[in-house]
């Protein structure tokens, strides 16, 4: 095939990943989406294969098949609230491809010389430390996520003090590696990719387990970039179109989860954040006094079914009980009384940007009654009954009105301006901020105590 | 502790000062409940329930007032007309009773309640702090009051509330005033509208305006600068101007409205006088005034206090006892809060007084042969204003980062655009022709990024992390490329983990968004 059907081909397999984005911004074209994204990704194949670039086909097909088979198990397999550790170990296997794609075409960069080879050898250099860091970072993410290790920040002394020196010492090496003998070229690469992949580790096993999703959404953004730099590397505009999409959509992801929990954009970079440094908890006075006031699964059930609207706010807690498919149950039965139920997301409920949604709409509920926290804050006031389900801190008021508060700024879903809030939870224990929730001492809440599935299964009982 | 309930007395009254299902909860709290029998016949409550609930029931009146260490009762001591016994006359010297006592008028009555060496608590006395708010008889029975104000002035009125299109013809629907926003006039809105009336309310206190809105009705307002919130949730008295414009604005109403119902109840004083002769004579016949605070003397100048009158056919209807009209419920809510009431009181099953407590100090006024009434107390006391007197408790949103990170950001902006500068400087003096090319094709992808992203429904986060995931698996065409020659295993384990991601990612996807359903 000549080079220019080729570049051609890259050129629609780019077109037809934007449209792949595009197709994500409503859920009626969403599917189509991932259609073109999956034949843009064919049609970037096969054309690489007609290139003629690839000596070994036979061992080409093999080992697609193997990683097919591998990738289309793990989807099948994977449980909706694993979601986040399957993004994560994805993450890691661009940052692998993206370091093992650097050191090979480091071998095969023959045939260059003067400015470009010094150009070429610096993308190598940046691509295989982004690479390396992506992968180490997104194992220890993993690992963070399954609980294989400890969700607690671990931090070194002088934490960024050495990062700064870490990263100094692989600018070293990286000039080493620019200028030196070929001998000496590899064992440099080799030790920016060690020193890298301790620096991912450093970085990511400082930050707080609670705080993984602005991680996970970070390292896609670093997992984009990777790609890009082997884009720069392998002179492929294709790969460097697809590594700024994947880079950008990473980035205000993370944004976008940064602003959901009041957090600067700069610490989440810096790593070690998640850890309440040095601020001792302020627990909010404003209970001044006052007893929660606690209800029955039969008083539940009865302002349930004498009210006009219900707003859900589910929690992780939510999904940890496993209480989507129960709480899907009471909507039906609610929705089939004329008594309009909908749900509000905090962008920062569940591990993962989106998660939450995920998690609802495997429970069979209606996407088109689930709304973001900025649409629905609105109608909290026309509301009779608020349902909170494992969540805390995405409904703290103190977060609006106290700036004593850890969480004073936070965006917050304003519940308490509904007649009533029934808050599901096991005991008055803190959420993981460690702070107070107000809300549990205000006159229009009321307390369910006991695990959240248990007590929505006696609810659901009683409704029917 | 025992608790005796009596039978009421008192001419028409249907209440009764505990509800059978508030009879459990003190049991819960290990109390002893005695009721006279037959005590909430009236209200709809048989003996039979009480019995049910676990009180006892007590034959005659005089054996509760010996036994009870506390006698709970609704309206205020008063003379049995069939035996001639005052009632204050039998309370015990170590008992105590609770109820209303309307403290401002009833100096003689409290004299009387001294010398027995009793205790008395008025209900009515109890301070609108928001930790009282759940044994605030008086809001309570507002809110009941309200509710009946506009069922008696429906009654009265002789057209339709609701406007309608019939094919008969169009009916216009009624013209509600509330004046005073409290909790008796809110609740008075809220069910007016529900009617389908249009509603107006005006208030002195600007904060209750969004309260009034959320009640569906309109809130009426003088183009005047002063705000009437005075201490204790109540509104203070307003300056003659402010009285004057607040004049004309209800003459005004007056000619329009069909319905006006006032709440302007000062407690313990006279109600001041908002709706004149004139503005009466000026409404459209057949309208109807319900003044709530005829007990007072009542807002309009033509109310009969306890009466229904009509003048020049107006109805005004100055009725005291609308809370008992509706006895079932006003019986049950008054027995929340008096059972809310004995449990502040109750230290360990004994009746403790400890008169550094706001609420106990201010609702304690006979004790120990001594009136110990002070009413500045239930004004004064404002450690935390109720809500509807705050607007300040509205906080703000913060639509704005807290002020350090704010800094931060410049800065970080400021180093950014230095970099980009430099880097771009580099670019253009050093990059060859085909990395400069690269580099545009780089930051035109960055920006398409960024334009796409936030496009993206936030409800798709999830899916869209997983297909940026499998399409950066693209990286496989890096190690494809390098597939032959000596170097076969690492560009092979590169094509292997790279189509990990592109199938896992791209079926993963497919497998949420099947699971969105409208």
């Amino acid at each position: 095939m000549p080079e220019g059907m080729i570049t051609v081909a890259y050129l629609v397999a780019g077109v037809l990943f934007i449209l792949s984005l595009r197709g994500l911004s409503n859920q009626e074209t969403a599917r189509r989406g991932n259609v073109y994204g999956a034949v843009g990704m064919l049609l970037a194949v096969i054309a690489t294969i007609l290139s003629g670039h690839v000596g070994s086909i036979g061992t080409l097909i093999l080992v697609m098949l193997v990683g097919g088979g591998i990738g289309l198990l793990a989807a099948k397999r994977v449980a909706m609230t694993a979601m986040p550790e399957l993004v994560a170990i994805l993450h890691s296997f661009v940052g692998a491809a993206a370091v093992l794609v650097g050191i090979v075409s480091h071998f095969e960069s023959g045939g260059i010389t003067g400015t470009e080879l010094i150009i070429h050898e610096i993308e190598i250099v940046i691509g295989v430390f982004i690479g390396a860091y992506t992968f180490s970072g997104s194992v220890i993410a993993f690992l963070k996520l399954k609980a294989l290790i400890g969700g607690k920040p671990w931090t070194l002394p002088f934490r960024h003090q050495l990062n700064l020196l870490v990263l100094l010492i692989s600018i070293l090496f990286g000039v080493m590696f620019v200028a030196g003998n070929p001998e000496q070229q590899l064992t440099a690469l080799l030790i920016i990719t060690a020193i890298a992949c301790l620096l991912g580790i450093h970085m990511i096993m400082a930050i707080g387990g609670a705080d993984m999703p602005v991680v996970v959404s970070m390292l896609n953004s670093y997992s984009g970039w990777a790609a890009a730099a082997a884009g720069f590397m392998l002179s492929n505009d294709l790969l460097i179109i697809t590594g700024a999409l994947v880079g950008s959509s990473g980035a205000i992801l993370s944004y976008i989860m940064c602003r959901g929990m009041n957090r600067s954009f700069v610490s989440v970079i810096a790593g070690g954040f998640g850890v309440a440094e040095g601020t001792v908890v302020a627990v909010s006075t404003e209970d001044d006094g006052k007893e929660v006031i606690s209800i029955s699964v039969e008083e539940t059930a009865d302002l349930l079914r004498s009210a006009k609207q219900v707003i859900v706010v589910p929690g992780y807690g939510m999904a940890v009980a496993q209480a989507q498919h129960i709480v899907h149950e009471i909507t039906e039965n609610l929705r089939n009384r004329n008594i309009s139920v909908k749900f509000a997301i905090h962008p920062v409920a569940g591990r993962l940007p989106g998660h939450m949604n995920v998690l609802l709409a495997e429970a069979n509920l209606p996407y088109d009654i689930v709304f973001e926290m900025d649409e629905i804050n609105v109608e909290f006031e026309k509301t009779d009954v608020v349902l909170v389900i494992g969540a805390n801190d995405i409904v703290n008021p103190g977060a609006l009105d106290d700036t004593t508060s850890p969480i004073y700024g936070m965006p917050v879903l304003e519940v308490w301006d509904a007649k009533a809030v029934i808050v599901l939870k096991r005991s008055m224990a803190t959420g993981y901020s460690g702070v107070g929730n107000p809300l549990y001492f205000r006159d229009n809440t009321s307390m369910l105590f006991g695990d959240a599935k248990e007590s929505l299964n006696k609810v659901a009982a009683m409704l029917t | 502790m025992i608790i005796g309930v009596l039978k009421e007395i008192h001419q028409g009254e249907r209440r009764v000062a505990m509800a059978p299902s508030v009879v459990k909860q003190c049991l819960k709290k290990g109390h002893t409940i005695l009721m006279e029998v037959g005590a909430g016949v009236v209200a709809n409550f048989t003996d039979g329930q009480y019995e049910d609930s676990g009180a006892e029931i007590v034959e005659s009146a005089e054996e509760i007032w010996k036994k009870a260490n506390i006698i709970l009762k609704i309206r205020p001591p008063e003379e049995d007309q069939e035996t001639g016994v005052h009632e204050a006359d039998l309370l015990q010297k170590d008992s105590c009773i609770i109820c209303l006592l309307n403290p401002g008028r009833n100096t003689e009555l409290l004299k009387r309640l001294a010398k027995t060496g009793g205790t008395a608590i008025a209900v009515d006395a109890i301070p609108r702090i928001s930790r009282a708010q759940s044994m605030d008889v008086l809001s309570s029975m507002a809110n009941i009051s309200g509710y009946r104000a506009v069922t008696e002035a429906a009654h009265h009125f002789g057209r339709l509330f609701t406007g309608q299109i019939t094919a008969a013809g169009k009916i216009p629907p009624a013209k509600v005033l509330v004046i005073g926003a409290g909790v008796a006039g809110l609740s008075a809105a809220g069910s007016a509208q529900s009617l389908g009336a249009i509603v107006r309310a005006f208030d002195t206190r600007s904060a209750v305006r969004e309260e009034v809105q959320s009640m569906g009705a309109e809130f009426l307002s003088l183009d005047f600068k002063e705000d009437g919130a005075g201490g204790g949730g109540y509104a203070k008295t307003m300056s003659k101007e402010f009285i004057a414009a607040e004049m004309e604005l209800f003459a005004a109403q007056s000619k329009e409205v069909n319905i006006i119902i006032t709440t302007a109840a000062i407690p313990g004083k006279k109600s001041p006088v908002l709706i004149t002769k004139e503005m009466v004579e000026s409404m459209i016949p057949g309208s109807v005034i319900v003044d709530l605070a005829a007990e007072g003397g009542g807002n309009c100048e033509m109310t009969k206090p306890g009466e229904t009158t009509v003048y020049k056919k107006v109805t005004i209807i100055g009725l005291t006892d609308l809370p008992s009209r509706l006895p079932t419920q006003a019986s049950q809510l008054f027995s929340n809060n008096t059972a809310k009431l004995i449990q502040h009181l109750n230290h360990d099953g004994e009746l403790k007084l400890d008169f550094d407590d706001e609420i106990t100090s201010a609702i304690t006024v006979v004790h120990d042969g001594n009136i110990v009434w002070d009413p500045e107390k239930q004004n004064k006391v404002q450690a935390k204003p109720v809500k509807l007197a705050e607007p300040e408790t509205v906080p703000a949103k913060p639509t704005v980062l807290p002020e350090t990170t704010k800094k931060n950001w410049s800065l970080l902006k400021m180093i950014g655009w230095f970099l980009a500068f430099t880097l771009t400087a580099l670019i253009g003096f050093g990059g060859s022709s085909e990395f400069i090319s690269h580099i545009t094709v780089f930051v035109m992808a960055c920006f398409v990024g960024y334009l796409l992203i936030w496009n993206v429904s936030p409800s798709l986060h999830t899916p869209l992390m997983s297909v940026t995931n499998a399409i950066s698996g693209i990286i496989v065409i890096g190690g494809m490329i390098h597939l032959s020659g000596e170097q076969i295993l690492l560009p092979a384990i590169a094509v292997l983990i790279s189509t990990i991601n592109i199938v896992g990612g791209f079926m993963v996807t497919h497998r949420m968004l099947e699971m969105f359903r409208k």
